[in-house]
């Protein structure tokens, strides 16, 4: 006779109970109540809906289809108000129903602090959509929101709510941020990122009244601090929801108290998720909440089975901003700390050791190797022998291949990949082995990668190690056929390895052949210049011609010369050096450039260092025009001449040249300053463009006229010509630092995003940090190598013998 | 009949780098590599005769600096995809010092 289940409550837990229970075919008749007037969907999601990235539409799990496919009887929208255990029934608003086995899922509620004001309109909390359409629809009439609570929600509802256009303060009562799960760094990190993207923070901040006669108005703090408010959002916690079971006389303590079956005090009567208590804990992640419904599921067809509580991670993405924490990271007597941190690129990882074993790990901006972290924590493995190199992650242990595939390769069979749904390496194997060939199919049959969505490079990754050429990585491509590793990560080793010659960067990245390739050299040379500019000598074998000869090769072998003029101004004099030269070398072709200069072309190369040394003579020095580096900042002539300047747009343009001359970039650089908005100097179709206004200076990024047309975008519009200057030295030093080799900025831009790079630029100590680090390399390299070459090398440009002469005797 | 000649001191040409020798029939590249050793080749790529001299040398190949053919030190053979060769000459050192033979050259140069 088919038995009669009621579900009370249709969250992600009991959601996943009911699937479950149907892939068994348990023949239960299910009716599912919910006090929200909608079914199940995927609520940590909901902060993707509030930031407006995601509709409801896309986060439902289950659909109307669904429940009348399984003959769900759904009584949506209606509270349940009563327990009978004698009756064994179930009365909602709107009758009542018999079970013989009955689920309760009631979830949690939030915590709200007993304060005055905390029931005026306009406070609210943030558990469901109902919230979540409430939060977006007072972000529509803007002003000012804040929000109690610096824990995970409360953050999450500020990004969204900052997204959405309001002015949002964080209230946290504690010291940091999201203490849980954080550390003090982390913590900081966390809130400087956020204060980036607009979101000021008060840390122990203790609430003491929310103001308003007939709404919300504001918020008082314990110092006496008030802060005006429009809207104010609850955040600081939630309790298990457990009124009906405590009714119904079942035992309850924090939460619903169950066994390791998931049963309550009344042994017909099942709870699970959030409202329930086990062996004295509470559960707010997923991924319990899943192994919950599995064991509930499992005793209701009378499989055996039963809950564990496991060691927990917890990785989150909150508002862009990756972390990870797990185990005990506690300070303590005997501990010892790993600490790693690239303040440039806002990472931390700190990894604390009890005893030669890992017991704590928080991470933060780079999350990638957790997994394994984890895996050492859960393992208690011994990491006595990899200590060294440990805080580097998996790829850089032994004789382990640099290969983050190798490393998803070596993983055991049971190794969890999905953290929320519980999937080991052995199911996404299983499914692949199953046909299910790329990340859609996978997330399709196993659910890996289908609720929080982080593990999804990890997903990919068992998918290329496991179909091999079969499977198409939509992931970045290595440098060349000398290494498997690609820029960004070559990069990262150059840094964090400190790496400061090339035979250290092919030893340690384990290249493939004995001395690189063209390919790979001037990509390494400049990385290694970039990042230590003091350390590292240039090495001119690994420059293409042009920077090694300091002129641009031409089809037949000749070169071409052009001497530097700043800002696009010259004189007679200069004119007059060049005409003679011109004529002393024979120059076949006089030509002006478009960045306002004068090539001459087809000089022979042991010419070079001749001519080099006339034009020097003359005051002129190189104008890099064979370089991936500073070439010309073009100008118009701006207030000294034009009777619509607004600013000495010529002025500037030298000042920028004078200042950013000899540095070494990606790829080549190309500046304009135009003096109005009329932009003669076409700067916004350059790589850094400064156009002059009436109230200052419009910097703008990212723009190109090649291959590529592409016009700039604003990143900032400063005053003054010294922070026109500072934030072009600034945002120089950012490509330099980060940028793949050969990508333009606009290229680089479209990678990190011009939000991330208007966060460094707008961040002062940031700003002023890239300055100096410009400066210093400036230092080595701001001079003319014609000057030094004529004067040192010229011998060099020289044929090593000339046997023509010989025979000719 | 070899007829060596002493042509410069190695170290004249850095490590992987190039010099040209000229004669009567145009240039030769003398290339030396990491490992010091030294080869030398017709400087002009098979493709459209680019200056080899001026390539980026690795291994015992060179990149032609105007299309990035690799050619071969070794063999004067094009690599990969791109099909083509160049002339090689004996070159050897002796103390330190470059030695190319004439009468190769000299019979190159005739044919």
């Amino acid at each position: 006779m088919t038995q009669k289940l009621v579900v009370i409550g249709a969250g992600m837990a009991s959601g996943r109970v009911l699937e479950h229970l149907f892939e068994a075919n348990a023949g239960y008749d299910v009716t599912l109540f919910n006090a929200e007037a909608r079914g199940n969907y995927n609520r940590i999601m909901l902060s993707p809906v509030l930031s407006g990235e995601k509709t409801y539409d896309e986060i439902v799990t289950h659909d109307a289809d669904w429940y009348e496919a399984n003959g769900v009887t759904c009584r949506f929208g209606e509270h349940v108000t009563a327990i009978d255990r004698e009756a064994k029934t179930v009365t909602g608003q709107n009758g009542t129903v018999a079970y013989d086995k009955l689920l309760i899922a009631t979830g949690s509620a939030p915590f709200i602090i007993p304060v005055q004001g905390k029931d005026l309109p306009g406070v609210i909390t943030y558990r469901d959509l109902d919230d979540t359409n409430a939060m977006i629809d007072a972000a529509a009439k803007g002003g000012k929101a804040v929000v109690i609570g610096g824990g995970l929600l409360g953050l999450e509802a500020a990004a969204g709510l900052a997204e959405r256009g309001m002015e949002v303060t964080v209230l946290h009562l504690m010291g940091h941020l999201m203490e849980r799960q954080l550390d003090e760094s982390a913590g900081f990190l966390l809130r400087r990122d956020l204060q980036n993207k607009g979101v000021r923070i008060i840390c122990q901040a203790s609430t003491v009244a929310i103001l308003g006669e007939t709404h919300v108005e504001g918020v008082m703090l314990e110092d006496n601090t008030g802060l005006e408010a429009d809207l104010v959002v609850m955040a600081v916690g939630i309790r298990p929801e457990t009124r009906l079971a405590t009714d119904a006389g079942l035992e309850v303590a924090r939460g619903i108290e169950v066994n390791a079956q998931m049963q309550t005090s009344d042994l017909d009567i099942y709870a699970v998720g959030e409202c329930v208590e086990f062996d004295g804990h509470l559960f707010g992640l997923v991924a319990p909440l899943y192994d919950q419904a599995k064991v509930v599921a499992d005793s209701l067809v009378d499989e055996p089975n039963a809950f564990v509580v496991k060691e927990l991670a917890t990785k989150l993405k909150v508002t862009g901003c990756d972390l990870f924490s797990a185990g005990d990271f506690a300070d303590g007597d005997g501990r010892e700390d790993i600490v790693f941190r690239d303040p440039a690129r806002g990472v931390y990882r700190r990894l604390v050791i009890d005893d030669d074993v890992l017991i704590g790990a928080v991470m933060y901006g780079d999350t990638a190797d957790s997994n394994w972290f984890f895996g050492l924590i859960k393992d208690k493995t011994d990491i006595s022998d990899m200590r060294d190199t440990l805080i580097f992650g998996p790829a850089y242990q032994g004789g382990t291949p640099l290969d983050p595939l190798a490393a998803v390769a070596a993983l055991p069979r049971d190794a969890e990949i999905c953290g929320c749904n519980g999937i080991c390496k052995r199911q996404i194997e299983d499914a692949i082995a199953a046909g299910a060939t790329d990340l859609g199919a996978v997330r399709a049959t196993t659910k890996a990668s289908g609720s929080c969505g982080t593990c999804t490079g990890l997903v990919e990754q068992v998918l290329a190690v496991t179909l091999g050429d079969d499977f198409v990585m939509p992931a970045a491509q290595s440098i060349c056929a000398c290494t498997d590793m690609t820029h960004e990560d070559v990069r990262r080793m150059i840094k964090s390895r400190a790496l400061k010659s090339m035979p250290a960067v092919w030893q340690e990245c384990g290249w493939k052949t004995s001395c690189g390739c063209h390919v790979c050299r001037p990509a390494l040379n400049f990385y290694l210049l970039a990042d230590w500019p003091l350390d590292y000598a240039d090495d001119p074998q690994s420059r293409f011609i042009n920077e090694r000869k300091h002129a641009n090769i031409q089809k037949d072998g000749t070169f071409s010369v052009v001497p530097r003029m700043w800002g696009g101004i010259t004189t007679p004099d200069e004119l007059r050096a060049i005409a003679d030269a011109a004529d002393k070398y024979a120059v076949p072709t006089v030509k002006v450039t478009g960045g306002q200069r004068i090539d001459l072309l087809g000089v022979q190369s042991e010419d070079l260092p001749h001519i080099w040394a006339d034009l020097n003579a003359a005051g002129m020095v190189s104008g890099h025009a064979y370089s991936k580096g500073l070439r010309t900042v073009k100008t118009c002539v701006g207030t000294d001449h034009c009777r619509f300047g607004t600013q000495d747009s010529t002025g500037l343009g030298i000042k920028l040249e004078k200042t950013l001359w000899g540095s070494w970039t990606p790829h080549k650089l190309k500046l304009a300053v135009s003096g109005c908005p009329r932009n003669c100097a076409e700067a916004t179709c350059k790589d850094i463009g400064v156009v002059c206004v009436d109230s200052g200076y419009q910097v703008s990024i990212g723009g190109a006229a090649g291959m590529d047309v592409k016009e700039t975008e604003l990143l900032v519009q400063v005053a003054t010509e010294d922070e026109v200057i500072a934030v072009i030295k600034a945002v120089t030093q950012l490509y330099r630092e980060n940028a793949k080799y050969l990508d333009r900025i606009y290229k680089w831009m479209a990678k990190v995003g011009l939000e991330w790079i208007k966060e460094q630029i707008d961040n002062p100590q940031t700003r002023q940090a890239l300055v100096d680090r410009f400066e210093l390399s400036q230092s080595i390299y701001r001079k003319d190598p014609w000057a030094e070459h004529a004067a040192d090398k010229s011998e060099s440009y020289q044929p090593l013998a000339n046997l023509a002469l010989e025979a000719a005797e | 009949m070899t007829n060596w000649i002493d042509i410069a001191a190695l170290d004249d040409i850095p490590q992987r780098g190039a010099r040209v020798v000229k004669t009567s029939d145009g240039c030769v590249a003398v290339f030396r590599t990491a490992d010091d050793e030294v080869f030398a080749l017709n400087n002009a790529c098979p493709h459209k005769a680019g200056p080899l001299a001026e390539g980026i040398v690795h291994g015992k190949s060179v990149t032609c600096p105007l299309h990035n053919w690799v050619i071969s030190l070794e063999t004067g053979q094009a690599q990969g995809e791109d099909d083509g060769q160049v002339t090689t000459y004996p070159a050897r050192i002796e103390n330190r010092r470059i030695l190319l033979d004439r009468s190769f050259l000299r019979a190159q140069a005739a044919a």
